[in-house]
């Protein structure tokens, strides 16, 4: 059972975004992609969630082709935290939670109890039973992104897809949207966090994927991976790498900038 | 008393009792609608009729007027009440867009140039007047919705911004062409613009009966769309992961709403309003999902045009106000009124 990606070649008209990216995925870890701006970041998020195609190598998820799944069925396996999440006015939180049963459901079936049951654990692990009833809208950025992390796990996936989802958010809202994640796939599920800040992704990471245009250039557990060599070659800018227990901590050098 | 009070809320958003109550408001407005009138019947008199004529045995001219000339006529106006504003939620609900409704794709525009060609040509073309009104009115919104979806189209998907100005460019255009014909036929000129004004006057069983078959489909493709439009309301790429056939459910509602508009005005003509200010007023008052606001807006559709009509025929009796204007004059400062609320309340 993993979420597997090999050579996996994509972009938009005639330009390859993602040239040669390989990726594996298994159920108990989370891994971060990090890497550039333009390094294919997003457009990994994109044909995962199939909104690009697959121009070269493949994709699969446990064992079958990306392609050959139905939406429901895709649906049920594999869940997205947006870049940036839309919450329609005057919904409640739990409505909006309760949105991510509809693979589940489809489009008729009424709801059961083992839905109101997960979408009630989902607003449980994220610290949002308390605001269920209250519209979403008036919630801060920190409070909105957890709701839209309760509707991802309330589909019960197997692979949790996590588009930068601590832009805009404080540091508290930060480390607590990676923790909730954590927590997750402690009870078995899988992540993978498409992060901008190395040592957010360093501190909340099992392992790291560094893409530069479109290939992968390292991966493994962060200490290995964010040597300062490397990280200056891939941002194009000096930096020095600390060592904090066993996590990489790393710095910018303004004097050589 | 908090809790009391988020209960209540609660309730409000999920339990039957909205539609209980609101079908209770629809079948009392429907026997007041029917009891007044040039000749007054009391209510209890038009249960009696009611009940007579369901038993099958007509007596007296009671019983005449009731079957006859007002149930046709309030029955037709609920049917065109609930299509308008069933059509209008899910205009709404499919553009995300509060203002969207199948009017602003040219539904009306077309309507009222179709109708106002055989109105004017019927004399000359005799195919034309046997088409007739209703069914040129028909044929027209659907083309030009149709014209206006194919002008719009970009690949697989159909953009809002550019539908909306396909269809109000469309619509323009289709109304200088009205406004040509009646300037140019001046002795049909106010045939022409009753019917674009709209009105129950001509109701009838017959068209009650040509309505009826392409309500009811239409009804139950919109009152099954509820979980699909709320999901859309996440925007299309949240629904599409959520496995949401996004573009064919769009497509599939756009023309259901629009075959529901188009019989709505190949009956009663362009009654404006219905579908902006209905949707609007059932969901500030019981929520925003659709699974309640779709089969909600339906019923206070019906309930609307019904007291509209009523105010049609009585407030200038013996004369008849087009219905089209009653909304327009009651439903404009209403929805003004909703809009400021909706500010302040948010």
């Amino acid at each position: 059972m993993s979420l597997e990606i090999r050579a996996l070649r994509a972009g938009y008209g005639e330009q390859d975004v993602l040239r040669s990216c390989d990726l594996r995925l298994e159920p108990g870890e989370v891994v971060g992609v990090v890497g550039p701006n333009g390094a294919g970041k997003s457009t990994l998020v994109r044909v995962l969630t199939r909104r690009l195609p697959v121009r070269g190598g493949s994709v699969s998820v446990d064992g079958r082709p990306l392609d050959r799944f139905g939406r429901l069925e895709l649906a049920r396996k594999m869940a997205v935290v947006p870049q940036l999440p839309e919450l329609p006015a005057g919904y409640t939180v739990r409505e909006l939670v309760s949105m991510g049963r509809t693979p589940h459901l489809g489009l008729l079936r009424p709801e059961r109890d083992e839905d109101r049951r997960a979408v009630e654990a989902a607003l449980r692990t994220t610290d949002t039973l308390r605001l269920a009833d209250r519209p979403a809208t008036r919630l801060s950025g920190g409070e909105r992104q957890r709701v839209v992390l309760a509707r991802a796990l309330a589909q019960s996936p197997r692979y949790l897809l996590l588009d930068e989802p601590t832009n805009h958010l404080d540091l508290r809202y930060q480390v607590e949207v990676l923790a909730f994640t954590r927590r997750e796939v402690q009870r078995g599920m899988a992540a993978l966090v498409v992060l901008h800040d190395l040592n957010l992704a360093a501190s909340a990471c099992d392992r790291l994927v560094v893409l530069q245009e479109g290939r992968n250039v390292a991966e493994g557990p962060p200490a290995r991976v964010l040597t300062a060599p490397l990280v200056s070659r891939v941002y194009g800018t000096d930096v020095e790498v600390h060592a904090l227990g066993t996590r990489p901590l790393i710095v910018p050098r303004f004097d050589r900038a | 008393m908090a809790r009391a009070l988020a209960r209540q809320g609660a309730a409000r958003r999920t339990g039957p009792g909205p539609l209980l109550v609101s079908g209770l408001a629809l079948a009392i407005v429907v026997v007041a609608a029917i009891s007044v009138g040039s000749v007054r019947v009391l209510p209890g008199a038009v249960l009696g009729a009611l009940l007579d004529g369901v038993r099958g045995h007509h007596s007296g001219t009671v019983d005449t007027i009731v079957w006859q000339l007002r149930l046709p006529r309030v029955l037709l106006a609920s049917l065109v009440g609930a299509s308008l504003a069933l059509a209008g939620a899910t205009f709404q609900g499919v553009f995300r867009n509060p203002l969207a409704d199948p009017y602003l794709l040219g539904a009306a525009s077309g309507a009222g140039f179709g109708a106002s060609v055989v109105l004017v040509f019927a004399g000359a073309v005799p195919w034309l007047a046997h088409v007739g009104v209703g069914w040129a009115a028909f044929a027209c919104a659907l083309a030009t919705v149709a014209v206006v979806a194919l002008l719009a189209r970009q690949g697989r998907g159909l953009p809002a911004v550019s539908l909306i100005l396909a269809g109000v460019v469309l619509g323009s255009s289709l109304s200088a062409a009205t406004s040509f014909l009646m300037l140019a036929a001046r002795d049909r000129a106010a045939g022409i613009l009753s019917w674009l004004l709209g009105s129950f006057a001509f109701a009838s069983w017959d068209r009650v009966a040509a309505m009826l078959p392409l309500l009811v489909p239409a009804v139950l493709v919109l009152l099954l769309a509820g979980r699909a439009l709320d999901v859309m309301q996440l925007g299309d790429e949240s629904a599409a992961q959520l496995g949401v056939p996004v573009e064919a459910v769009k497509l599939i509602l756009l023309a259901t709403a629009t075959l529901a508009t188009a019989a709505a005005v190949s009956v009663a003509g362009v009654i404006g309003f219905v579908g902006l200010v209905v949707p609007h007023a059932v969901r500030l008052a019981f929520g925003p999902r659709h699974v309640r606001l779709i089969p909600l807006s339906a019923v206070w559709g019906a309930i609307f045009l019904v007291l509209a009509d009523l105010c049609a025929r009585t407030v200038l009796a013996p004369a008849e106000i087009p219905v089209g204007i009653v909304t327009a004059l009651v439903g404009g400062p209403f929805f003004l009124l909703l809009l400021r609320r909706q500010r302040s309340g948010s």
